[in-house]
């Protein structure tokens, strides 16, 4: 019993620091994977919510028209009433009134659109997703930074925590690792001070955000799986005429 | 008054409408060479019976050749050439163009595709000995269409105007940068600017659409030329026009249509669902056919930390990046050694002193102390010359028989370890520098020049197997 109950700590701990494994591994960093499901559209709509309010501030989305989020089940009058904060049509991209100019003294870098934020992201460490997921649970507290913090994923990123109040304050620590016959200490994430959710509410919710982006960066991408699957049906009939075709008429070369 | 008029064409199969297709083709015929067109190119085109499945990608090249002007047209409707406004425009063509997420996906797994089909294509011509008297010219405009073809390739890529579109060119025309005395006016020439522009983007734009589909479609139409003037060449590298009937069509030949027709069309359809496939579930194919960095718009003030070429050029780009300062000696070597092997086994005296003689200045230029060129000319030079010395096979290839079934270990030997070269080199050239990486792409280097440089020796000893007076199915 109780072994099992240090099993489940393991595993809790090993979840909570794994971003800061990340830092550990330098630049080739190693991310965790994002639980996202993109034909979850409650999980799709959530996210939604969460990057207008937290997102669509600084950060712009400049290809994406709001009503694109038809396709993951709303309608127009639910998007401009509980989506659309700036008065603009539901047809209208997803700007920004933040002047990039302004951003760039205040954050030293202008915040990138976010469009297809999660398909630049993409490496041969990982997805997007897992990219974002990793990257929005890695920031941590640190004096030496002009906004405060830090983040494992993207050491020295310009953007402050947004979502800090959600998650509460993490700081890199330092912690031993103890294995078969060795023993060492590394640094890892740690939460200080716990925010508004809890570590397992906080990831849901930072899952729905990148499945929500994901979506973003090709709102075609479930719809063009499902027309594939007719295309390649179809050609396989295809394949079955053209090969009986082929060898009516070639019975005859010997 | 008008010649002998020509004999009415007779059509049979449509039942009723017989008669006036019949006549239709005649008013036709009569004053254009339509069915005189029809039997020489299809169905009185006479085929050896004998093509296996490396024959299929001729057929397919033309067809993603298609492809790539159809969706392009599509594409071009859509798209703004404009550095402001490219890569919006795309997304724009992803997003709000009905459909148009699937023509820009054809198009750019095409890209890909071209490549892929035009590679087996040329394999099959190492293979069987397509290259070899009397199809030369039939080999060189392939060739002619493949540099156009990487030219059409990489003027494309930066349109996306994403910030591999952007690197990627500003790393290709700074080679031209590498020239002695006109290199950095030369490169400024070429992109209209100091740095690549949105004058460069409408250049490269007029290239894409215009300049260069036009010189493909001629390249591509004077190969079939070539190739119906001479007939092809098969698995077996025997000329089928040795063996004819009384009627004087060849005994081992089939009319390209019906019999090609519809085995290509089984053809089609399997490499369709290959392309679909990529199409709908991986059009990023794992970064290689749509590279993630490029899903960033173009930003002159970040180099990104690893700029790598579309994978089909990554061979050429191992080949660039193994031309280090140190490997100069290597190379000065090589051409030593080459020299001396010509001199002791050519029997011409004026062939010993012209290799002596050019051999002695391309050392000069490598080692040559102040007269010495820059590795960084060199790797240009070398990316060029292996690209271009494909054009030469015809004449280096000794052998007295043309396909490999028939060559012996020597040549088989010398090609899969060609091949091998090629893929690892492709693998290095999209991998991050590292010292291994170019003592094993230095190595593929030599390799990959030894093939074609030694070939008349190898291909003259190779103890071969005699060729059958038919083709065997």
């Amino acid at each position: 019993m109780a072994d099992n109950m240090n099993k489940f700590k393991n595993l809790i701990a090993a979840l909570l620091f794994a971003p800061a494994l990340a830092l550990a591994a330098g630049a080739d960093v190693k991310l965790d994977r994002a639980p996202i499901d993109e034909t979850d559209q409650a999980s799709l709509q959530r996210g939604a919510r969460h990057f207008v309010n937290y997102c669509l501030n600084c950060h712009s989305a400049n290809y994406m028209r709001y009503n694109r989020l038809k396709d993951i089940g709303l309608t127009d009058q639910q998007i401009l009433d509980n989506l659309v904060f700036t008065g603009v049509k539901v047809g209208d991209l997803m700007r920004v009134a933040m002047d990039a100019n302004e951003a760039r003294e205040w954050f030293g870098a202008a915040p990138p659109d976010l469009t297809v934020i999660a398909r630049s992201r993409a490496s041969h460490a990982g997805s997007g997703a897992d990219w974002l997921y990793s990257y929005l649970r890695g920031f941590y507290r640190d004096a030496e930074r002009p906004s405060g913090w830090n983040n494992t994923v993207y050491p020295n990123v310009g953007m402050p925590h947004v979502l800090w109040e959600l998650q509460g304050e993490q700081v890199l620590a330092e912690r031993k690792v103890q294995g078969a016959g060795f023993e060492r200490t590394e640094m890892a994430l740690k939460l200080d001070k716990p925010g508004k959710l809890s570590p397992v509410e906080y990831d849901r919710m930072v899952a729905d955000l990148v499945n929500y982006m994901v979506f973003m960066g090709e709102p075609v991408r479930n719809d063009r799986k499902t027309i594939g699957m007719f295309v390649l049906l179809a050609l396989g009939l295809l394949f079955v005429l053209a090969y009986a075709l082929k060898k009516e008429y070639w019975k005859d070369v010997h | 008054m008008a010649a002998t008029p020509k004999e009415p064409v007779q059509f049979r199969g449509a039942g009723p409408l017989n008669a006036p297709i019949s006549g239709l083709l005649t008013w036709v015929d009569q004053r254009f060479p339509l069915m005189s067109l029809w039997r020489d190119h299809l169905s009185q085109y006479y085929a050896p019976k004998n093509f296996n499945f490396w024959y299929f990608f001729g057929s397919l090249a033309m067809l993603v050749l298609v492809i790539q002007i159809v969706t392009g047209i599509f594409l071009v409707m859509h798209y703004k050439p404009s550095a402001a406004e490219a890569f919006a425009s795309v997304e724009y063509i992803m997003r709000d163009v009905p459909g148009g997420w699937f023509i820009r996906y054809m198009h750019s797994t095409g890209a890909s595709a071209f490549f892929i089909v035009v590679y087996l294509h040329m394999f099959r011509g190492l293979m069987y000995g397509s290259y070899r008297q009397p199809r030369e010219l039939i080999w060189i405009f392939g060739m002619l269409i493949y540099l156009c073809l990487m030219a059409e390739a990489f003027f494309g890529y930066l349109l996306p105007w994403g910030q591999m579109s952007f690197w990627g060119a500003q790393v290709i025309v700074n080679l031209f940068d590498a020239l002695p005395v006109i290199g950095p006016d030369l490169s400024t020439w070429i992109r209209g600017d100091f740095v690549v522009s949105d004058a460069t983007l409408n250049r490269f734009f007029a290239f894409h659409v215009i300049a260069l589909p036009l010189v493909l479609l001629g390249l591509v139409a004077a190969h079939i030329m070539a190739l119906h003037e001479v007939g092809s060449n098969n698995p077996d590298g025997v000329e089928i026009k040795k063996h004819k009937d009384e009627k004087g069509r060849p005994l081992d030949g089939i009319p390209f249509h019906p019999y090609y027709t519809v085995k290509d069309i089984v053809g089609v359809v399997v490499f369709l669902f290959l392309f679909f496939l990529v199409v709908f579930f991986m059009p990023e194919m794992g970064g290689y056919f749509l590279e993630f960095n490029n899903f960033i718009p173009a930003d002159p003030l970040k180099t990104p930390p690893h700029i790598a070429p579309v994978w089909y050029f990554t061979p050429y780009y191992s080949i660039l990046r193994a031309i280090t300062e140190e490997f100069m000696l290597v190379l000065a070597i090589g051409v030593a050694a080459y020299v001396v092997l010509i001199w002791l086994t050519a029997r011409d005296s004026r062939v010993k002193l012209a290799a002596a003689a050019i051999g002695l200045v391309v050392i000069v230029l490598m080692k040559g102390g102040p007269l010495a060129l820059d590795a960084k000319v060199w790797g240009v030079v070398m990316m060029g010359a292996a690209t271009l010395i494909f054009f030469l096979l015809p004449w280096l290839d000794r052998s007295p028989v043309k396909s490999i079934r028939y060559k012996g270990t020597l040549f088989r030997t010398a090609l899969t370890v060609f091949v091998i070269t090629f893929i690892v080199l492709g693998y290095y050239g999209v991998q991050v520098v590292t010292p291994v990486g170019t003592v094993i792409s230095q190595i593929g280097t030599l390799l990959y020049f030894a093939f074609f440089l030694l070939m008349p020796w190898y291909s003259a000893m190779d103890k071969t197997k005699p060729e059958p007076d038919r083709v065997t199915m």
